[in-house]
């Protein structure tokens, strides 16, 4: 794979071709807050907490950082004023989910009526249990504002209660809907 | 089998089957629609085939089942062809005078013709009716003359003419340049040029590579791809075989939203007529090119018609976006180059073929060009399927075609785009019809829904209605998306409450920025289009909502209330509306008179419809109605119940 150089937030980082932004940014030392990527799944660009600011040939972007890939002379910013107000706004929504970035984009309180318990629906417990375990035993009910995770009940039933789908939940809303 | 292998043989099928329609003098069309099937039309062309025979008229008249014609509202529509005779509102009992009539005599039936209400006069042609009159009927127009299931009549019509002359005269980068250089942009939403998607999927390595019809019309009330698939399924096919010629694309689909049955059974007709006449299959028209085309039966959400999502469901997966940053024309269905366009972008393209770029570009603005359908419902006196070319302003659309407000009542804003467009307010009335202008002003064409409100329209009620539907009606996947769309509902429905806030007004603005910049898709992007442009156009409305708990409108049921005017209500009071009140809660006092109980009322409104009309005394009231402007006020505590 051949190599390509861009910029993150002024600095030149040399990334290999096919990566994504934020496997580079990872790597060149720069943060990038997430909250549905996971190394062993695939992107999934979902909570859009990665979100950065992207310029190519003089014009400038908002992209999935754990989606877009590097490309020769990209250049990115992972903090600018857009992407801080992006992330401040999906922390709020996401209250309290998502808390763990509360202080560094300083938001105190949410403006909203928030409480799918802690729920973010990242998806990691049913994407693990599918990309990983390969046994399908969770899934998405509903659509919209009615999305949910939920186990496949009745004889269709996979789960094996290997209980792996536990520790990535960040909410515990995996223990409390099997409950 | 009635294979067609070149171009002479096509002239000549065309030839035979108009020397065979011309047989008979006299034809009956009587729309088939899905409109007019609901005042019965199925029954009434049932009615007409008996009665042909009865009389033993078999030779002498024809009898044509068609699509939608576009005029719904008056439907089941009868023409009697040549003369064009156009009867509305057609009944079975009707049968009998129209055969003696106007089949058989010279005479019209004009109970059944349209009245011209400015003139008073009943006019025959459809050509005459002023819905019709200010249209440019192009893809509509065979819709009229073409049974749907017939190939035979498309032929008739022109039909597959132009995939001969694609095949048989034009290099496929011919037909790309025709249709670049007639600018034809998408219909279904977003108005990216075709030929230039096209192309870049010819370009792209890959193969095989596939074409999509996009059928799946997921706007709410917006039947345009209906009536094509419906109406004339292979002017649609036509396209989309010329297209797949165009960019080397060898399997094609038509995707047909779950709900249009009808829509898919015709499309599956054409599909398989066309392969038995050698117009789909191996060897086409004997150029060498081979095509076929499957139906894919769509999976329900509005989310599903985004193109990536449509792509995910035809490979069998949820029907959720794609988060990917590359092209569909690229990597598409199964990593394939692909390209998916409208049903009406792709029932444009025979006409391109056959009548040229120059012709297309003949009509229209500078970067919008041809015609469009829309959509027209709401509060219009004339509603249906209107097809108009591009660069008519909305003031032309609604007042002359749809023949204005009825009962009165005062234009407020027009809704186009659909769930994602945005409401238009008199001000911009005389704004054209065209891409890139609809977009200035925050709507967009969309795919042709265009919904008239009258006064009595509660803006920010238009606004919580849409965000209600893309809060349900999108993948729930992102969060922006999502948290948004559930956030802004929240917010309207307190509005709309009269439990606004100061600031909320704002919040909604913040959170519209947000979306757009953040989202996943474009369903994301664009839902807070309808609460922008409410804001933006009527923010007076969210004031009065917020700041003194009134409904200008008096829509907003927690903000209104039912009263009757004393000085209006008849002597003795008829009681209509005691008797409709389904929770009694409209009862007499000592005076005689009717009094409506607020604790018990649940505000459904029946007392208003059931007041009659020369009395007019039950009103919508804000609910802190100021006391003087009642002309005699009851007082509250004289109610025995
Ligand atoms: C939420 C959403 C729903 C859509 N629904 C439809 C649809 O029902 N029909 C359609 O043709 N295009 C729809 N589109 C647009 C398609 O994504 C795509 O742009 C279009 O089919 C391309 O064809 P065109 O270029 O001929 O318009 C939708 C887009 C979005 C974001
Ligand atoms: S980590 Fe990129 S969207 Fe969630």
């Amino acid at each position: 794979m051949g190599q390509v150089t861009l910029e993150i937030n002024g600095k030149s980082v040399q990334a290999s071709q096919g990566i994504t932004i934020l496997q580079a940014a990872k790597s060149a030392g720069v943060e990038i807050p997430t909250l549905c990527d996971d190394g062993r799944l695939e992107p999934y660009g979902a909570c859009r907490m990665c979100m950065v600011e992207i310029e190519k040939k003089g014009r400038t972007r908002l992209v999935a950082s754990c989606l877009y890939p590097v490309e020769e002379g990209l250049s990115v910013q992972t903090e600018s004023a857009k992407v801080t107000k992006i992330r401040k706004m999906l922390v709020e929504l996401l209250w309290p989910a998502g808390q763990q970035y509360a202080k560094k984009y300083g938001v105190t309180r949410s403006r909203f009526a928030t409480g799918m318990a802690d729920c973010s629906l990242c998806g990691l417990c049913v994407r693990y249990c599918a990309e990983v375990k390969k046994s399908n035993a969770l899934y998405f009910k509903g659509r919209g504002i009615d999305r949910k995770p939920a186990l496949v009940d009745g004889p269709h039933a996979t789960c094996s209660s290997c209980g792996e789908c536990f520790s990535l939940c960040s909410g515990g809303w995996v223990v409390a809907s099997r409950a | 089998m009635p294979s067609v292998r070149t171009a002479a043989d096509l002239a000549d099928l065309r030839t035979e089957t108009l020397a065979a329609q011309k047989a008979k003098p006299v034809w009956i069309t009587v729309c088939t629609g899905t409109g007019c099937c609901a005042y019965g039309a199925e029954g009434l062309a049932d009615g007409f085939e008996s009665e042909i025979d009865k009389r033993g008229l078999g030779r002498q008249v024809g009898l044509r089942r068609t699509g939608c014609h576009g005029f719904c509202e008056r439907g089941p529509l009868v023409v009697i062809e040549p003369k064009g005779i156009c009867y509305l509102h057609a009944q079975a009992k009707d049968i009998p005078t129209i055969m003696d009539k106007t089949v058989l005599g010279d005479e019209v039936v004009t109970r059944l013709l349209y009245l011209d209400e400015e003139t008073g006069k009943r006019v025959r042609t459809a050509a005459e009716i002023p819905f019709y009159k200010h249209q440019k009927r192009i893809l509509l127009e065979n819709n009229v003359l073409i049974e749907a299931t017939s190939i035979l009549d498309y032929i008739g019509v022109g039909g597959y003419s132009a995939l001969a002359k694609a095949l048989n005269q034009m290099t496929p980068d011919a037909v790309i340049q025709e249709v670049k250089r007639a600018n034809l942009r998408g219909r279904g939403g977003a108005g990216f040029s075709a030929g230039v998607k096209w192309e870049t999927t010819r370009n792209a390595s890959g193969a095989p590579k596939y074409a999509i019809v996009n059928g799946d019309e997921g706007d709410p009330g917006a039947y345009m791809d209906r009536s094509l698939l419906e109406g004339n399924p292979h002017s649609v096919l036509e396209g989309l075989i010329i297209g797949a010629y165009a960019m080397g694309a060898t399997e094609g689909f038509i995707y047909v939203r779950q709900e249009y049955p009808l829509a898919r059974k015709h499309a599956q007709m054409a599909i398989d007529r066309a392969r038995e006449y050698g117009f789909l299959g191996a060897n086409i028209l004997g150029s060498g090119f081979d095509f076929d085309v499957t139906i894919h039966r769509g999976a329900g959400a509005f989310v599903s018609g985004e193109s990536s999502a449509l792509v995910n469901a035809i490979e069998g997966h949820v029907g959720e976006p794609r988060p990917k940053y590359t092209h569909l024309s690229e990597k598409g269905l199964w990593g394939k180059p692909t390209c998916l366009n409208n049903v009406e972008t792709w029932a444009n393209v025979p006409f391109i073929v056959n009548r040229g770029a120059d012709w297309f570009r003949s009509m229209g603005t500078a970067n919008s060009k041809g015609t469009k359908i829309f959509s027209l419902v709401g509060k219009v006196k004339n509603s249906g399927l209107v097809e108009v070319p591009m660069g008519i302003t909305l003031r032309d659309i609604i007042f002359k075609i749809g023949g204005g407000l009825p009962a009165g009542k005062k234009f407020k804003g027009v809704q186009t785009g659909g769930p994602s467009g945005g409401v238009l307010p008199e001000a911009l009335l005389d704004l054209p019809v065209d891409f890139d202008e609809l977009d200035k002003v925050g709507s967009m064409m969309g795919s042709g829904g265009m919904i008239v409100m009258d006064e009595d329209t509660c803006m920010v009620d238009m606004a919580r209605y849409y965000v209600n539907f893309l809060a349900h009606e999108s993948c729930g996947k992102c969060v922006p998306c999502r948290e948004g769309l559930r956030q802004m509902l929240t917010i309207l429905d307190r509005i709309a409450g009269g439990q606004g806030r100061e600031g909320d007004i704002e919040l909604l603005e913040e959170l519209s920025e947000f979306m757009e910049m953040a989202s996943l898709c474009a369903l994301g992007k664009s839902a807070p289009n309808p609460v922008r442009s409410s804001i933006r156009y009527f923010r007076h409305e969210y004031e009065a909502h917020i700041r003194e708990k009134r409904c200008p409108a008096g829509a907003c049921s927690a903000l209104i209330q039912y009263e009757i005017d004393q000085t209006k209500c008849s002597h003795p009071p008829c009681g209509a509306c005691a008797r409709a009140c389904a929770v009694e809660a409209i009862q007499k006092i000592d005076t005689g008179a009717y009094w409506v109980l607020q604790e018990k009322c649940i505000k459904c409104g029946s007392c208003y419809t059931a007041c009659p009309d020369k009395f007019h005394a039950v009103r919508k009231a804000p609910v802190a109605w100021p006391a003087w402007q009642f002309p005699s006020t009851p007082v509250r505590t004289e109610i025995t119940v």
